[in-house]
């Protein structure tokens, strides 16, 4: 059974098929919520269906695709591309539900990029050739291009621009640095480039290509200033999908190319990616609390946030190589996963809640607001808890990830752990700020007292978000359990020198 | 008999039961379905509390030691979810599931008037069950999760009323600071990780025992290698200085006095603010591997028992005084552990959580009496409108003024004489602030006793020129207070409902006896077992052991004591100016003035951390936001780069002009630069 390719394929060809048929809006509506739920429910089986004692890889399908280049049509999936696929296609059913009323101008395309954009997505992740990868790295800049272009705020033009030349320009290094790797093994496969021996110079130059390409997904300081300008213009389920999982592409590759491909290189430079995770972190917490926008403020604290994913990733490598201690290594990449499929959740929350106000006011601006509590009673509480799990509380799903870096880190280098615990402090500072501004005080305006409680399409997006932020906190074993068996290959690959 | 898992849980699940039946069906079970369902629940794991202590204490049964579920398992690193049950947990269940039941019963009547009567309910009952968490977890990661826990209910029931600007202002504060502490908490918990390879206490507590734990070192910078459990030790007890608010993270407590006044007496006075105190205790195995940790905890302790102690003083709202006075004794029971007195730390967290919570109960109490009018300045003579609030309030204020015999008295009492027999650094300085604490405490509640109960009636009752204000009965709305002016009652005040006093009344019980009946086995006869740990050559409490001949002794013996002479010149400067001659009080204060205005602003430390934490983060943000995001990444970087290409370009399109003499003329000025560049190169070597 191709499960992968279905997965790929069902959400591209129904987008294919809404455009086709959702001339009427409540029919595409429809359409696209069926083939995001039937997505959604055969990705399930991944997650069931995966053998932790198994084979690396796993629903692998090959099929030759270019075959001068001896580039395939390669899929297959390990525990971290299941649990990202499903929180793809977890968010995805959320976003089309959440776009319901709020987008009433073109839905058959909108919903259409939604769901060719959710395809893509879910290839980026099963890919297992490099082009394919590359190719489905790229292609997902077309359809969010459009939905920022199209559906989004005043200054679109300006941040599609932005948005796409910068994440494109990063793509390109990275596309040198896999031809490279194609000349030097003459096939496109993930698993040969692991084992293409490389010298240390020629890791080097692969390792900053993949950089600046990942580096400006995750994004990372100082190339992640097009991700509060396209969130700022982007309509909200765009911002959903571009926090809750296009983001995780670039923490996806560090993990899939950096480490197994140059490891030695990843060890040299690993100071530098710790030194910019921990930039993030602090100096980005500073910058988030001083936003107006409310979209601009949870832009930065995803920049934020995503510095633990990188912090963690790279923090492995001096564990298992300086000291010897894999374990820790482990606990490190796992804490910087669980930080990626709990980001998801909770940016993609809080960017929903965004939605709800704006949707009802029509301004982003924290000024506009202020008593949200007394007229939104049970919106007040969702926001809360997402403001709560943002500041990483034990029991939400954003205290795992950055407990296990902070613990992980600290086994290598108190110093490290000490400055990315500031996060404790920052975090909350700018999260309950904007909840004390915004949610809390006495009713700011006339607006605000008018503003109706969240309807029953707004509960279930809520709702569904607030389960995955309480699921994970209260028991994230199922999830690490998961994501195991490929953490301890990675960690084991990272052991062996290449050059 | 030994304890059993089922009912752990249940203790542990019926008040999270109640509470979220509370919170999330608060339209469908009503009023009294909520406030029922929670009682229930709290009341249930009250039983079943006392039950699991005397099971421990006389029913012989062993320490439970168990995990629930794993929370991860990465390799060898594992987290779990489990219980552990000793008398030291038993003693902290009852308390807090006591206080709890106290304290729902009192909501009642609080709360009666109040919209958000069934989300108070949840809230404490949620508490309730954030707090049982903390106090039986096994394990550093559960401990955590129960600390945040705490945190995030104090955070909504200080903000409970959130139209008040200074409640939502208050609690963004108290997170904030909690958060500081819970920086270096969480950085002593992976601290533990990298000493002992675990987050287990069972595990970490028996790995103490190896003497190579103690002289680990670790280089935080390297060629500078420190003694990992100082580092360890000092980090946990920042966690502890932020949640049990010690000097400098103690700012946060006073104003948490914003919340409604069953919460000031539940969390910031009796459990909450105690768990730094119960977790040190807890940690007695680590925190005696590193004797400067220990002085650290010893500094930091006396100084917050005396100098807080001293802006109860010129505090005039009733709550805040109370407040102070919590924020003393916090630090009376931090000089105990500093002291490796853990035992003594302990026993006054007890104690104290009986007369504090009725304190605070009955300053509530008061305060319904008043309409909600706080300032100590417009009561006065109230003893005969509320007899019982008057009584159990006396009672109160002389077991926390140490009057020999009541409960305060043992367990301060026994803290002061550990002091005195310490040899630890500091231990001289914390000997002087505890005492001169003694007369400060004594002289801040016989004040608040004679101010609010004794004396002129200095509020007047009538309709008078406010009666436009009359139909404004609900009272705990702010905005309607504002129209009042202080001192100005509608009706006059009296006693309040049975649900208020009763509470009072049980509460009174313990803060009289429990010292006299229970410092015998819990201070002295080795009570905790080997839920305390203390080394041989620290152990001052064996110490006074050998001086201690049962409680009458301990009391007629504490007359000849300066402790006692110093409460009493406490008691008589009080009388003194507070009952007999009220003019010299403002006198004093003018007399005093430079001295007055320090207290009166409180050293000005919020001033001073509103400056540099507050306005400087601000200002340091927008610095990075303007002059780094949009200056020099966007601006220089970005959009440089963007408009440098397009000034390349404008170059470039110049130059193909598409007019041929252009390109004609550029040709021959080439030709002469071609050839004149020829010449000079032939030339120039000439």
């Amino acid at each position: 059974m191709h499960l992968l390719s279905l997965l790929i394929w069902l959400p591209i060809l129904g987008a294919v098929a809404v455009l086709a048929f959702g001339r009427q809006a409540n029919t595409a509506r429809w359409l696209s919520l069926a083939v995001a739920l039937a997505t959604f429910a055969l990705s399930i089986p991944l997650w069931t269906g995966y053998v932790p004692a198994g084979p690396a890889m796993q629903f692998v399908e090959q099929l030759a695709w270019i075959p001068a280049l001896k580039a395939n049509y390669a899929l297959g999936v390990d525990g971290i591309a299941i649990a990202l696929i499903v929180l793809t296609t977890f968010t995805s059913v959320l976003v089309v539900i959440g776009s319901w009323g709020p987008i009433d101008n073109r839905v058959s395309q909108y919903m259409a990029s939604m769901l060719a954009l959710e395809g893509l997505l879910v290839g980026v992740f099963a890919a297992t050739d490099a082009l394919l990868f590359y190719v489905f790295f790229e292609g997902m800049l077309i359809p969010m291009f459009i939905i920022i272009g199209i559906w989004g705020g005043p200054r679109r033009v300006y941040a599609t621009l932005k948005f796409f030349i910068y994440t494109f320009l990063g793509s390109i290094f990275m596309l040198v640095g896999l031809i490279y790797l194609h000349m030097k093994t003459g096939e496109f496969s993930l698993a040969a480039f692991a084992h293409a021996p490389l010298s240390t110079r020629e890791q080097a130059w692969l390792f900053f290509a993949f950089l600046a390409g990942f580096a400006i997904k995750v994004p990372m300081w100082p190339v992640h200033t097009w991700l509060p300008d396209a969130h700022v213009e982007a309509p909200t389920g765009g911002s959903v999908i571009l926090a809750a999982i296009m983001l995780k592409v670039g923490g996806y590759g560090f993990i899939r190319f950096s480490l197994p491909i140059t490891p030695d290189a990843s060890q040299e430079y690993a100071w530098l990616v710790i030194a910019l995770s921990l930039i993030a972190v602090i100096y980005i917490g500073y910058v988030a609390l001083v936003q107006e926008d409310m979209k601009k403020l949870i832009a930065y604290s995803s920049v934020a946030h995503m510095g633990f994913v990188t912090l963690g990733i790279f923090i492995a490598l001096a564990l298992v190589r300086v000291d010897g201690n894999p374990d820790g290594a482990r606990l490190g990449i796992q804490g910087a996963m669980v930080q990626m499929i709990s980001h998801g959740f909770v940016s993609g929350a809080l960017f929903s809640c965004i939605g709800v106000m704006y949707d009802r006011l029509h301004t982003r601006m924290i000024k506009d607001y202020g008593g949200v509590a007394n007229s939104m009673p049970w919106f007040a509480a969702f926001a809360v808890l997402f403001a709560m799990a943002n500041c990483g509380l034990p029991g939400t799903s954003g205290f795992v990830g950055e407990f296990m870096v902070i613990l992980s880190a600290f086994q290598t280098s108190p110093l490290v752990a000490l400055l990315a615990a500031f996060t404790l402090i920052i975090s909350a500072a700018y999260t309950l700020w904007l909840v004390k501004r915004v949610i809390f005080g006495e009713v700011g305006n006339d607006k605000v007292a008018k503003m109706k409680d969240l309807d029953a399409r707004e509960w279930i997006v809520l709702g569904a978000f607030a389960l995955g932020v309480l699921a994970v906190g209260i028991y994230p074993k199922p999830l690490t359990d998961l994501m195991e068996p490929a953490v301890l290959q990675i960690v084991q690959q990272l052991g062996l020198a290449k050059a | 008999m030994a304890l059993s898992k089922t009912l752990l849980l249940a203790i542990v699940l019926a008040p999270l039961f109640g509470a979220v039946v509370a919170g999330l069906f608060r339209n469908q079970v009503g009023r009294v379905g909520a406030a029922g369902v929670t009682i229930a629940g709290v009341a249930l794991s009250c039983v079943l509390s006392f039950y699991v202590l005397y099971q421990l204490a006389w029913g012989g049964a062993a320490t439970f030691n168990e995990n629930l579920y794993t929370w991860f398992q990465v390799g060898h690193y594992s987290a779990h979810v489990g219980f552990m049950v000793d008398r030291l947990t038993a003693m902290m269940m009852v308390v807090v599931t006591f206080v709890s039941l106290m304290v729902h019963i009192y909501t009642i009547g609080y709360m009666a008037e109040d919209d958000g009567f069934q989300r108070f309910f949840s809230y404490i009952a949620l508490f309730t069950f954030s707090m049982l968490m903390l106090v039986m977890s096994n394990n550093f990661l559960q401990l955590f999760f129960g600390w945040e826990a705490v945190g995030l209910v104090s955070y909504l029931l200080i903000g409970f009323w959130f139209k008040r600007p200074s409640a939502i202002f208050a609690n963004l504060k108290a997170f904030l600071v909690n958060r500081v502490g819970d920086f270096g908490f969480i950085l002593g918990i992976a601290g533990v990780l990298l000493w002992f390879g675990s987050l287990d206490y069972a595990q970490v507590f028996a790995a103490t025992t190896d003497p190579a734990a103690a002289t680990r070192t670790v280089e935080i910078f390297a060629g500078h290698p420190w003694s990992v459990a100082t580092i360890v030790c000092i980090c946990l007890f920042i966690g502890a200085m932020g949640k049990s608010a010690q000097v400098p993270l103690h700012v946060w407590l006073p104003d948490s006095m914003e919340g409604p006044t069953p919460i000031s007496a539940l969390i910031h006075a009796a459990t909450m603010v105690t768990a730094g105190i119960f977790m040190v205790a807890r940690m007695s195995p680590l925190f005696e591997l590193s004797e400067t940790a220990l002085t650290f905890v010893l500094v930091i302790g006396a100084t917050t028992a005396l100098f807080t102690g001293l802006i109860g003083v010129v505090q005039n709202d009733i709550k805040r005084v109370v407040a102070y006075s919590t924020l003393s004794q916090l630090g009376y029971m931090t000089v105990a552990l500093g002291v490796s007195a853990y035992a003594g730390g302990v026993y006054h967290l007890m104690t104290h959580a009986f007369f504090k919570a009725l304190l605070f109960l009955g300053a509530g109490s008061v305060i319904v009496a008043m309409h909600h009018e706080q300032d100590m300045r417009y009561m006065g003579g109230l003893r005969k409108y509320m007899p019982i609030t008057w009584i159990t309030m006396w009672l109160g204020s002389l077991a926390l003024a140490g009057t020999p015999g009541f409960a305060g008295f043992y367990s301060k009492d026994a803290i002061i004489e550990a002091v005195g027999e310490s040899h630890r650094a500091g231990a001289s300085y914390a000997y002087f602030c505890v005492m001169a604490g003694v007369f400060v405490t004594a002289l801040y509640s016989f004040r608040l006793l004679y101010m609010t109960f004794h004396g002129k009636e200095r509020f007047v009752v009538g309709h008078g020129k406010h009666a436009a204000h009359q139909g404004n009965d609900d009272e705990h709305a702010p905005q309607e207070e504002v129209g009042h002016e202080p001192g100005h009652l509608d009706h006059p005040p009296h006693e309040s409902p049975w649900v208020i006093t009763l509470p009072l009344v049980l509460l009174a019980i313990p803060s009289v006896l429990v010292g006299w009946t229970t410092i015998g086995p819990m201070l002295f006869g080795d009570w905790f077992g080997a839920a305390i740990r203390v080394s041989e050559h620290n152990d001052v409490l064996r110490e006074l052991g050998h001086e201690f001949h049962g409680p009458l002794a301990m009391l007629l013996h504490g007359f000849t004591q300066a402790p006692f002479w110093l409460a009493f010149a406490g008691f008589a400067v009080a009388t003194w100016i507070w009952l007999f001659n009220p003019g010299i009080a403002d006198k004093a204060k003018q007399a005093l003035r430079p001295l007055y205005n320090v207290l009166a602003n409180k050293y000005w430390v919020d001033e001073l951390y509103q400056a540099v934490f507050a306005r400087g983060g601000v200002a340091l943000g927008r610095g990075l936001w303007k002059g780094g995001d949009v200056g020099v990444i966007d601006g220089a970087l970005v959009n440089g780069s963007t408009a440098a290409v397009a000034r390349f370009a404008q170059v470039v399109r110049w130059l193909q002009s598409g007019y041929l003499y252009h390109y004609a003329f550029a040709m021959i000025l080439g030709l002469i630069a071609l050839l004149g560049g020829v010449w000079w190169v032939t030339h120039a070597t000439l």
